[in-house]
This record gives C-alpha cells, structure tokens and sequence, in this order.
C-alpha cells in the first residue's frame, strides 16, 4: 500500500513539475531558445507574490491576479527588447544571456530577501485531505495537478485553433518564411515569452504555497522542468505533463525506497529515458 | 511605360562580407509579368530577399507604386501587397493545408482571394485541406504555396523557381493557373528555368550573371540565341 501510496503522491507532484515545464517547452517550441533562468523566474513569481501578500493582505491565490500580469509584462519585454536581439543561427548567446539573467536574480533575490527561506501561507487548504480508500491525498496537490491539467489543456487549444497559434508554429517551422507571410516574429516571440511568464507566474505561487523557497531554489526547478520536457518529447505540451509525471512517481518511489534515493531516481530514470528513446515518450519536433 | 508598380534601382545586397548583387535595376510594369533568368547563383533569389527586406538594402533602392518601401520590415511586405511563393515551397509543415493559407489570409489584405477560390482554382487542394502540407506531392505543395501568396490579395507576387523539382505534366498543371491570377490584375515576376517556357509568357525579361543585370528589356526584343548568350555569360 506505501507503494500505492507513494505513486499517487508522484503522479500529483508531476503537476507541479508540469507547470515548471509547460512554460521552458513553449519557448523552445517557438523559437528553440532554452531559457536557463526558467527555474530562477519561478522563484522571482513566488517573491512577487510574497510581496504582493505582505502589502496588499490579498490572500495568496489572489495575489495572482497582480502576479501574473506583471510577469507577463515583464517577459514580453525581456524578450521584445533583450531576448530577441540575441536570436539566430547560433543557440549559444541566447543561453549565454539567460545564464547571465539567472545570476543577477539570484544576486538580487539575495539583496533583497536574504537567504531566509520563504514560504507563502495558504490557509487550511494546506492541510485539507482527500480520502482516496486506504489513502488520502492533499488538496493542495489535486488542485496544483488540476491547474496543470487546465493549464496545458488551455495551452493546446491557444497552439492549434487559435490564428495565434498558428503564427507561433508558422514562427517555429520557418522564421523567415512565415515574415514574408507577414508575421511579425519578434512580435510573435514576445507573446510567446508573455506567456510562458504567465505560467511561471503560476508555478511561483503554487511552488511558494507548497514548499518553502529562497533566492538559490531556482536552478533546482531548471533542472525538474528540463528533465519533464525531455522526457515528455521536445515541443508536446502533453508530453510535458507525462513527462512531470514520470519524474515525480520515479521520484516518490526513490524517496521510498530511502530519502537520499528520491531525487537521484528521478535523475536515473531521465538518464534511462534518454538513452531508450533520446527524443523523448511524445516528441512533436525534432 | 506609366509608373511600375515595383521597381529596383541601383540595388546593391549581399550576405555579411559577400556582396551577391551589383547595382541591379528593374521595373515591373503594373498588371505585367516579368521572367527573370539566370543560371543557378546568378542572384535571383538573392533578389527576391532583397526586395522583401529579408536582406539588407537601401531606402530607395526599391520602390512600390513610385513610393520607397527599402526601409519598410518584412513582415509590412504583405499588407502592404507583395507576396513571395519561395523557392522549394517551404510550407510550414507543422501547419494543415488549410491553415497554412488561413495564416496568410489573417496576415494578409481582404479581396477577392479567399481559401474557397484557392480550393475553386486547386481542385486537387480541397479534399486534403486538412491534410499535413508535408503528405501533399511536390505540385500540389507548389500550388499550396501559389495560394498562400494569392488569398494575401497582393498586387505583386515573386515566383521564385515555380517548376523546380515538378514534373513536367504537372508544371504544365501549375502554369494553367497563371491566366486565373494575372486575370485577377496581379503582376509578377516568374523566375524560371525554362527559358523557352518564359519567353512565351513573359512581357518583359531580366537576365542576371553573378549578381549583375545582362539583359534586360521587352520579350520581343530579344532572340532565344541572345538570351541563352546572355544566360550562361558567354
């Protein structure tokens, strides 16, 4: 029954892992620009949120509303105005800037806040359970699993029956092309990055309400969020889901197997994953 | 001749350090169809981005209805009524062929050219609407690529090598279209190979040779064995 247990508590913090990654894989699906600060702008959200909660007394799943705005407006100009100059032939100084980008909020983060770890108080939902039989599961994760599944399901329908969807994958197949056709692609790439911003914002605060946080928790979310994306299949917002879900089970079973397994299990099945099928369980582009 | 709907003058572009096109100069008379030739590296396509603003050129280098346009974006190209079906198709292939002519339409001008005339004129197109544009063969791809220019509604459409890579039978399919667009009051310019094809459709010709203007005038004026001198430099 513990492994029973211990699966369905991984499916649900694959959720979570499928919020931090449903964002990295529709920036790299648009405009193939692997985004190292992802993890480090997860973090900034749950600060913003922080702050939002501490002046405004909004509790803090309304302090979206404030938050996800902002990060939405910040990533169309990080990326009209910083991102989009740096976008060509050659995928390295993108991620150079990126690298860059995730040092300065890291620095700032600490200048700001310290290295006191943070949490975000959400009230009785934090301990609400659900009894699923022999096994209770929080709400807490059954509502972050739900928000992903929303998330990823609005995200498929904005990709294919939206005009605006159209031009993000027009964008990603032929950058010139889809120019001559009248796409404004640095136009396109900025909503793109608004929106990967959007869900950032999101995953900030439900990393925030679940677990505490500091202005170093970012690169660790980087490398979940990677590693679902992998696993998933470059450019599958499905797969992404998938993939969040894999790590977080073979995680939970590694945590049960001993507490030091839990995060090298889920790194060991990544590895696993991309030595069998290098493109991952959906892949939609090479 | 009255005002060309597109001209070039003294059109200088290259790539980096590696200068393609020497001072090229060309009009394109309105509701004309002008055949540009030239052996493979000559710059046609060069040309092409060029005027689009896919490479870099001067303000005044390239005019549209005797405005300059050189400081004009990419992407300002199409509403404004330039329209390009590029050199190997190039369709966008994450995207069914309906979308992929959906995307130019939303991007483009409203007019006569819709998705439904384009399926009138491509009957073959309507049935794989839904289809991958990857899964069509070459000349339904080309005529993919021949509507996605039309349902822009542009005044100009550059044909860049509209019978590479078909089948004869099927160019000839291809070419049956021609009629229905020029009819429709576009002009174009039509790089083709076949210099014998062009001769016959073409009102004007341009010949380039490494990047430069060889031959440039009325069809009329010029004899196949010139064209062909002029083709491959000798």
């Amino acid at each position: 029954m513990a492994y029973v247990d211990a699966i369905t508590q991984g499916i649900l913090l694959g959720g979570l892992y499928a919020l931090f990654a449903a964002g990295l894989s529709l920036i790299f699906g648009v405009m193939r620009l692997v985004n190292i600060a992802h993890g480090d702008f997860i973090v900034l959200g749950a600060y913003i949120a922080l702050v939002t909660v501490q002046t405004t007394g909004l509790h803090p799943f309304l302090s979206l509303i404030v938050v996800v705005p902002l990060m939405a407006g910040l990533g169309y100009a990080i990326q009209r105005w910083l991102l989009n100059r740096t976008l060509g032939p050659n995928l390295l100084p993108p991620i150079l800037v990126t690298f860059g980008l995730a040092v300065v909020i890291e620095n700032s983060l600490l200048m700001l806040f310290s290295t006191d770890n943070r949490r975000l108080a959400v009230g009785a939902i934090e301990t609400a359970s659900l009894s699923l039989g022999p096994i209770s599961v929080g709400w807490l994760p059954v509502s972050t699993f739900l928000v992903a599944v929303a998330l990823i399901a609005g995200l498929e329908l904005l990709f294919y029956r939206t005009a605006m969807g159209r031009a993000f994958r027009a964008t990603s197949d032929d950058s010139e092309i889809a120019r001559a056709m009248g796409v404004n692609t640095r136009h396109v790439h900025s909503i793109a990055m608004a929106i990967s911003f959007s869900v950032i914002a999101i995953a900030g605060v439900l990393l925030a309400a679940r677990s505490n946080f500091d202005p170093f928790s970012g690169p660790a979310r980087l490398i979940f969020g990677f590693e679902a994306v992998i696993i998933g299949g470059l450019g599958s917002l499905w797969g992404t889901l998938a993939g969040g879900i894999v790590l977080g089970v073979a995680q939970a079973l590694g945590a049960q197997i001993s507490p030091q397994m839990q995060f090298l299990a889920g790194h060991l099945v990544f590895f696993l994953i991309l030595a069998v099928r290098p493109r991952g369980l959906f892949p939609r582009m090479d | 001749m009255s005002t060309p709907i597109l001209s070039v003058r003294g059109l200088n572009a290259g790539y980096g350090d590696f200068q393609a096109l020497f001072g090229i100069d060309l009009d394109l008379p309105e509701g004309g169809l002008l055949g540009l030739v030239g052996a493979n590296g000559a710059g046609k396509s060069t040309l092409f981005k060029a005027i689009l603003g896919l490479l870099p050129r001067g303000r005044d280098m390239v005019t549209f209805r005797g405005q300059p346009i050189g400081h004009l974006r990419t992407e300002a190209m199409l509403r404004l009524g330039i329209a390009l079906v590029p050199e190997g198709r190039r369709l966008f292939r994450s995207l069914s062929v309906e979308e992929n002519l959906k995307l130019a339409a939303e991007s483009g001008r409203r007019g006569e050219w819709t998705v439904t005339r384009v399926f009138d004129l491509f009957p073959a197109l309507r049935e794989k609407r839904h289809a991958a544009s990857t899964a069509l063969s070459g000349g339904q791809q080309q005529m993919v690529a021949i509507g996605r220019a039309l349902v822009s509604n542009p005044s100009v459409i550059l044909f860049d090598e509209i019978s590479l890579g078909l089948a004869p039978i099927i160019v000839n399919d291809v070419y049956a279209a021609m009629p229905a667009i020029l009819g429709s009051g576009i002009s174009a310019i039509v790089v083709e190979q076949d210099v014998e094809r062009i001769r016959r459709m073409a009102d004007r010709l341009v010949c380039l040779n490494e990047g430069r203007v060889v031959l440039s005038g009325p069809t009329g004026d010029f004899t196949k064995a010139q064209i062909t001198h002029a083709y491959f430099g000798e």
